[in-house]
């Protein structure tokens, strides 16, 4: 881990009209390290995922980050270019529903090398190289390379969105829920495996979920939010087995034991 | 690196915001040190707030007051007051913890779970494969289950892959929550030589053993908790 944040975040506030979506938030995150973000459904996870990520416009605060050049950048200066640049290269986007982040109707191979071309990548033979092997690291046969996603099961689905947005090296990755809608022998691999890559690509990430087992699985380091705040906020598993917040102590108590 | 750990008048409770905020005090005026080379282990009955000690010093609980101080790189770092990145780094290099329990990961090797602190110390992962077969070897962990997760394993098989994890870097502390309750008299041994090594390449170490044989062949000194208590404080 390097001693310079990649981005650093200050009071970053977002209002529905008088409704509060999230509130003053400020952290920092460093390379290589994974930042979970939980709360119940309404918390504002979300919300504030998607101002960090420049897909919703925040109202009140700023988010720097750190260029590959090593120049800090307020994200919501950039221009229109240069945000899309960074979205295509630099970061990933991983949604609960891979539908919305993959192209259904275009092969799984396109929809890994579509990523690759944007970033200036011209020869195919290159190209579906590095698809097929990316399609093998998330766990996905080399025969299934030309098919669309639209035949895919949902776990298959998900880790293809997970190669698409992994191919470029990107230096940050959001994810919102990426276990979202699986069955749970589906979920445990797709953890094990974003666990394996976020740790072998030292990528940055930031995952929201309502699963502290998620949280304790994939992050170093976990947000606490209710109600649009951040109540309490610290190394995953000190939050975890101490919590020290009245929602945090509810929501870790609340966990069924299986 | 003559005094690795010094715990200076720490105190810690719990505050169970969802029992009307009742403040469940553990311990307080904990003060401590323990040199290198030197296995210290926490005596008291159950309930005294070991556990909670362990748990303060690897950054796991929170600390109310005082402080822990432990080397890192070239400077001290308190990890009463350590943010979550300076924690993690002080597990990577300086605190190793065998836990009571193991928490599994879905579809990681028992070989691979023992071999991760090497690696994430960016050591080779075929050179720390190695060092992690030849300590479950050395634990009588039979090789047919290394390949496999150990959700699955008995208490004991699970705690000797909890043992190899915590002996396999040579962090210079080391932190044993009763490395050797599930295990049989043949393997007990085996860590008490374990433990005993560890002494020799002088490691400071800090343990909970109920088993008294255990106690009684590693322990330089015993720091008894009970001298912590929290005094009523109603009155």
């Amino acid at each position: 881990m390097s001693d310079t944040p990649l981005l650093k975040v200050r009071d970053l506030s977002k209002f529905y009209g008088s409704r509060i979506g999230c509130q003053n938030v400020s952290f920092e995150l460093w390379p290589g390290e994974v930042l979970a973000i939980v709360g119940e459904s309404g918390s504002g996870k979300t919300t504030l995922l998607n101002c960090l990520a420049t897909r919703l416009a925040p109202s009140a605060g700023s988010v720097e980050y750190r260029m590959r050049d090593g120049q800090f950048r307020d994200l919501y200066r950039l221009s229109e270019a240069e945000r899309r640049f960074l979205m295509r290269t630099d970061w990933g986007f991983v949604h609960q529903n891979p539908a919305d982040g993959l192209r259904m109707t275009v092969s799984a191979g396109a929809n890994v090398g579509e990523r690759l071309m944007a970033i200036g990548d011209r020869h195919y033979g290159n190209i579906r190289a590095t698809a097929t092997d990316w399609l093998g690291r998330v766990e996905i046969a080399s025969d299934r390379i030309d098919d669309q996603p639209r035949a895919f099961s949902g776990g298959m689905r998900q880790r293809l969105q997970i190669a698409r947005n992994l191919v470029t090296n990107p230096r940050l990755v959001f994810m919102d829920e990426p276990t979202g809608g699986l069955d749970v022998s589906v979920q445990a691999r797709l953890l094990d495996l974003l666990r394996g890559l976020v740790s072998d690509l030292g990528l940055a990430a930031i995952v929201v979920t309502h699963d502290l087992a998620v949280a304790r699985l994939l992050s170093h380091r976990m947000m606490v939010m209710k109600d649009g705040h951040i109540v309490e906020t610290g190394l995953t598993d000190r939050v975890l087995d101490d919590p020290q917040a009245p929602y945090t102590q509810l929501l870790v108590s609340s966990i069924l034991q299986v | 690196m003559p005094t690795p750990l010094v715990v200076s008048d720490v105190a810690k409770s719990f505050t169970m915001h969802l029992r009307d905020g009742i403040r469940l005090p553990v311990v307080a005026n904990v003060s401590f040190s323990i040199k290198a080379g030197e296995c210290a282990v926490l005596g008291g009955p159950s309930g005294a707030g070991k556990s909670s000690i362990l748990k303060m010093v690897y950054g796991n609980y929170a600390v109310d007051h005082g402080q822990i101080i432990v080397p890192y790189g070239d400077r001290l770092v308190d990890l009463a007051t350590a943010d979550p990145r300076t924690v993690l780094g002080v597990r990577r290099d300086m605190i190793g913890y065998v836990s009571q329990f193991l928490r599994t990961v879905p579809r990681v090797s028992a070989l691979d779970v023992v071999a991760e602190p090497l690696v994430a110390r960016g050591i080779d992962r075929t050179e720390a494969r190695d060092k992690a077969a030849a300590l479950l070897g050395g634990l009588n962990l039979p090789e047919r289950l290394w390949s496999l997760p150990p959700a699955t394993f008995s208490g004991g098989e699970q705690q000797r892959v909890n043992i190899a994890r915590g002996f396999i870097t040579d962090h210079p502390i080391l932190l044993l929550d009763e490395p050797t309750a599930s295990l049989d008299a043949k393997n007990r041994e085996v860590v008490v030589s374990m433990i005993r090594g560890k002494k020799a390449a002088g490691i400071a170490m800090l343990g909970i053993f109920h088993d008294e044989d255990v106690r009684e062949a590693v322990a330089d000194r015993i720091i008894d908790v009970t001298a912590f208590a929290v005094q009523s404080e109603a009155a």
